[in-house]
């Protein structure tokens, strides 16, 4: 690109007159990012420290702050709703992850077919990730209804007894985890995406050696796929162990039936704001900060076993 | 022989597709079908699907039996304010961190891509002690204000939407005699308007879904936001499912244009974290 005259003469020059430029621009990349430094210490920095102090207090906001030591944890292993929203929480993340990972993967490589209507198909399979999930929950709830649900009646018409789903303890979970596929869409876009990126002389290669169908998928797809994979199952199990929403708005919080539907967020969010458990809350909070790192960390050290990244990232 | 092997699979696949995809769709027609249904229409067996007559009035009483424009109204003032505030914040921010050169911008960089880490369930708890003691707990603010401080994954997509940009540009600037605040308003904003409609189009979708917010800060039932107000009615009207699926159907329908209208953005950010990151 450069001849030797402009390596040795304009180039160094050029480079000496920007640096002019950048120490003065310096205080502009402060300015510039001010406002985030600020909400970083507002909204992250000071509530982090300061749920750490709350969880070895007692606090219901009105009276004052009374320090209890580690009585908020001791309190929270003899919790028997504790130690259910971690059972359940797990149940749930234990299952929902890999079945939205297959389910995922599969989607994707058929809309990745040569296929007319393709983003028509792709759009079928997005737009329920957009339905607010109080709406996703009345839609299901009226669908898995035990006696006049279209889930149930359809299951009849195949000379199938339908479960009492959202109704009965040991179907509720199953049901949740049901209704979660339905929100699949954005990992079936990225998915795609992911496969898209593939070089098509990979596929040309495999040709050459016979390698067809399945065999090509699994043997050379896969595999170039596994950082997209790996991605969205830490972000899976991330939301799995946070899981939230959906099981509140189904049960208005109490978790019922027979609390197979309190999660671990929801015990949480009840100590905090039902019954004003603030140092409680963060303790548990801390809890579930400590495990997601723990795991997203042994995920992460797994990754080099399995996860295939091109020679240059 | 060779023909035949060649076009199975795309066969399969299109079964396979159209099967699944019904299966994705039923819910939505499900719900649109149900929102039409006369009250004798829908515990019979076997199930109704295209009622008879169209009860329109469902749509009527969803709107009237609870405040749903007062609902709506709500979330778009919280919605839009959010919005702004995100617009607004995260390109500075990004723009700092891409482009321009100064002790500690690495550093920042870093610590926004950790508090992503951060589960909202540790924040929450002191947040909202830090409201209370403010007096702003059922007020639209605590939904508000944290989107115009910057928003971590929105910086993050900032950052590098402004780093690919070519560098020449804002040197003829200078050279011009731009100051740093016109090269950034007047040159470098234009040029990451795609980034910023998916800005705006995420953190407008966040706010209007957003449950566990307005559940913690919301609790005059004048201020509550749709998602609050659906639950409201659902907890209230839990059997009359043709009402609440007319609700649900006005709750859903506005996102599900806004998808139609821009959805390269939506694909644009979607993928952004997963694979282009």
């Amino acid at each position: 690109m450069f001849s030797a005259r402009t390596i040795a003469g304009i180039r160094p020059r050029m480079v000496w007159k920007r640096r002019g430029i950048e120490s003065r621009r310096a205080k502009y990349g402060y300015i510039f990012a001010l406002p985030w430094m600020t909400g970083l210490l507002l909204f992250y920095a000071y509530p982090l420290l300061s749920s750490i102090y709350y969880s070895f207090n007692k606090y219901n906001v009105i009276s004052p702050v009374e320090w209890v030591g580690l009585n908020n944890y001791k309190e929270l292993f003899n919790d028997p709703l504790f130690w259910t929203g971690i059972k359940n929480t797990l149940y749930y993340a234990l299952f929902a992850v890999p079945i939205s990972v297959v389910l995922g993967i599969s989607l994707a490589l058929l809309l990745n077919m040569p296929i007319r209507w393709r983003s028509f198909f792709r759009t079928v399979f997005f737009i329920p990730t957009l339905v607010p999930v109080v709406a996703t929950a009345i839609i299901w709830q009226w669908l898995l209804n035990p006696q006049f649900g279209l889930i149930n009646h359809l299951l009849e018409t195949i000379g199938i007894g339908g479960p009492p789903w959202l109704g009965d303890p040991k179907w509720s979970k199953p049901s949740l985890i049901l209704m979660a596929q339905w929100g699949i869409g954005n990992s079936v876009i990225i998915y795609l995406a992911g496969l898209q990126d593939i070089s098509k002389d990979y596929d040309d290669a495999a040709r050459v050696d016979g390698a067809s169908g399945l065999r090509k998928v699994w043997h050379i797809t896969l595999p170039l796929l596994t950082p997209v994979i790996f991605f969205n199952m830490i972000m899976g199990i991330i939301n799995a162990l946070q899981v939230f929403t959906l099981p509140y708005a189904l049960t208005y919080g109490t978790g019922n039936p027979a609390n197979s539907l309190l999660f671990y967020s929801m015990h949480l969010y009840n100590n905090a704001f039902l019954y004003m458990k603030m140092g409680y809350a963060s303790a548990m909070a801390w809890i579930l900060f400590i495990v997601i790192m723990t795991i997203t960390l042994l995920l992460f050290r797994s990754s080099s076993r399995w996860v295939y990244y091109h020679g240059d990232q | 022989m060779n023909v035949i092997r060649k076009k199975y699979p795309i066969i399969l696949t299109y079964i396979v597709l159209i099967v699944a995809g019904a299966v994705f769709l039923l819910p939505f027609i499900w719900m649109v079908s149900t929102s039409l249904k006369p009250d004798t229409q829908l515990f019979v067996s076997p199930p109704v699907w295209i009622p008879n007559p169209i009860a329109w009035e469902n749509y009527y009483r969803a709107v009237t039996v609870v405040p749903f424009f007062t609902y709506m109204k709500n979330t778009l003032i919280v919605a839009s304010l959010a919005t702004a505030g995100a617009v607004i914040s995260t390109p500075l921010t990004g723009y700092s961190l891409a482009r321009i050169k100064w002790k500690g911008r690495e550093l920042l960089f870093i610590i926004t891509l950790a508090v992503m880490m951060i589960p909202s369930q540790v924040t929450m708890v002191p947040l909202f002690i830090i409201f209370s003691k403010l007096d702003l707990v059922g007020t639209f603010l605590p939904l508000i204000l944290p989107s115009c401080f910057g928003v971590p994954f929105f910086i993050f997509l900032m950052r590098q939407f402004f780093k690919q940009l070519p560098r020449d540009l804002e040197d003829a600037a200078r050279i011009d005699g731009c100051s740093e605040f016109g090269i950034y308003f007047k040159i470098m904003l234009p040029l990451v308007q795609p980034a910023i409609l998916t800005v705006a189009l995420f953190q407008f979708m966040n706010s209007w879904n957003d449950f566990i917010g307005p559940l913690i800060y919301l609790n005059d039932e004048a201020k509550y936001t749709l998602q609050l107000g659906l639950q409201q009615f659902k907890q209230a009207y839990n059997t009359i499912w043709n009402q609440l699926m007319a609700a649900s159907v006005l709750v859903v329908l506005p996102i599900i244009l806004l998808y139609f209208f821009v959805q390269k953005s939506f694909i644009q950010g979607i993928t952004f974290g997963g694979v282009k990151g």
